[in-house]
């Protein structure tokens, strides 16, 4: 019975050490969470300058860029797979390569070859625990991306882009990444980045804002040359910030559960260890009692 | 109007917006000056300094790498990869 005892308050000291590194996590994730989105919005003027240059660009000429140009027959597609560098962050990588999944089997179902781009150990652990093949990986940022980081990435995918399926590259480019709508919905989304379509996004100008004629220097196709690789470079920096945020608002809520179920466990033991010690008093009673009846019976 | 509204603005910030009288930047094609009431103009920068004479007359001056910028009704905007503002004030 002492035995009991001592498991239950073992029990009770290593949930009471786990919970308080939950909890731990769970505040710095929570501080690190807001400054996530302050990335996000700091990094908006960059986007919407760049947006805005880029339709006028193309509103005033019909230059054709090789980036925003469909293609009539998609071989390859390019995935870009955005997902965390460490684990314990809930569903959140989970439901991104989920998502992935989906999209990798609709595009092999139209009859075109994936390749895949990781983002994240937790996208390259999964392929390489499955010896799946993957084009490129990135990893070691995700929590706070860097420019350059989107930098690396956008010149790897439009590089490959450019080249096309017959030389090794892709016909289009597809990205999954987890959109941070607020800190309780964070939702796997897939965006397809290339061909460009530039009109559409979040970040368009408003409709009613009449643009000006745009004199360009040197002339519109350059500009054009050297807009349209930033672009697609400030929409993976921003799907790599929304992701960072996404990534610790669910580190924050898988923490705060684990907390919780921890302050439970402990509960639950707590009741088991006072259980166990209150029958161990009653049994020396009566083995107390029974003791001095038998000794009142021999006399 | 007078002057021009500028907004310098880097990929994960802006750095820098206020009134200036005049806005000196590295085209490809050789160096760009701007002052008020230019035409609307997008165009493409390489690494250079940009310089900024503001409406108090101070003189700014970053280091950018490859941008660009824009022009349109007397409002600026410069916007680059990177801005290095070792040699910025204010």
């Amino acid at each position: 019975m002492g035995a009991q005892i001592r498991v239950y308050r073992e029990r009770i000291k290593s949930v009471g050490s786990i919970k308080k590194i939950t909890r731990a996590m769970e505040l710095v994730a929570a501080s690190r969470v807001t400054k996530a989105r302050q990335y996000v919005a700091e990094s908006t003027p960059y986007a919407l300058a760049l947006t805005r240059a880029v339709s006028a660009v193309a509103t005033f000429s019909d230059v054709d860029h090789p980036l925003t140009t469909e293609r009539p027959d998609v071989k390859r597609a390019g995935v870009v797979i955005m997902t965390s560098d460490r684990g314990l962050a809930g569903a959140y990588s989970v439901s991104a390569i989920k998502e992935s999944a989906e999209l990798i089997a609709k595009l092999k179902s139209e009859g075109k070859e994936v390749v895949p781009y990781l983002v994240g150990r937790k996208a390259v652990s999964y392929y390489k625990f499955r010896k799946r093949e993957y084009a490129a990986d990135w990893t070691g940022f995700t929590d706070r991306p860097t420019f350059d980081a989107a930098r690396e990435i956008g010149e790897r995918v439009t590089g490959d882009f450019i080249a096309g399926s017959e030389e090794g590259g892709v016909d289009e480019l597809h990205v999954v990444f987890t959109r941070f709508k607020s800190m309780v919905t964070q939702e796997p989304t897939v965006v397809r980045l290339l061909p460009l379509e530039v009109v559409e996004g979040t970040e368009a100008p408003a409709p009613d804002e009449v643009l000006p004629l745009y004199e360009f220097e040197p002339n519109a196709s350059e500009v054009l040359d050297a807009l349209l690789p930033k672009y697609v470079t400030s929409r993976l920096f921003n799907a790599l910030l929304q992701s960072a945020a996404s990534e610790l608002a669910a580190r924050q809520r898988a923490m705060k559960s684990a907390t919780d179920n921890a302050e439970e466990l402990i509960k639950t033991y707590t009741r088991l260890a006072n259980q166990a010690r209150q029958a161990e008093i009653t049994q020396e009673i009566s083995e107390i009692v029974g003791g001095a009846s038998a000794l009142a019976d021999a006399k | 109007m007078s002057e021009l509204h500028v907004e310098l603005v880097a990929a994960d910030r802006k750095v820098w917006e206020g009134d200036a009288a005049k806005v000196s930047a590295r085209s490809v094609d050789g160096d760009l000056g701007i002052l008020p009431g230019h035409t609307p103009l997008l165009g493409v920068l390489v690494t250079g300094d940009i310089r900024i004479d503001t409406t108090g007359g101070q003189r700014q001056s970053v280091t950018i790498d490859s941008g660009f910028l824009s022009v349109d009704h007397d409002r600026v905007t410069v916007v680059a990869e990177t801005v290095d503002t070792s040699s910025f004030s204010g």
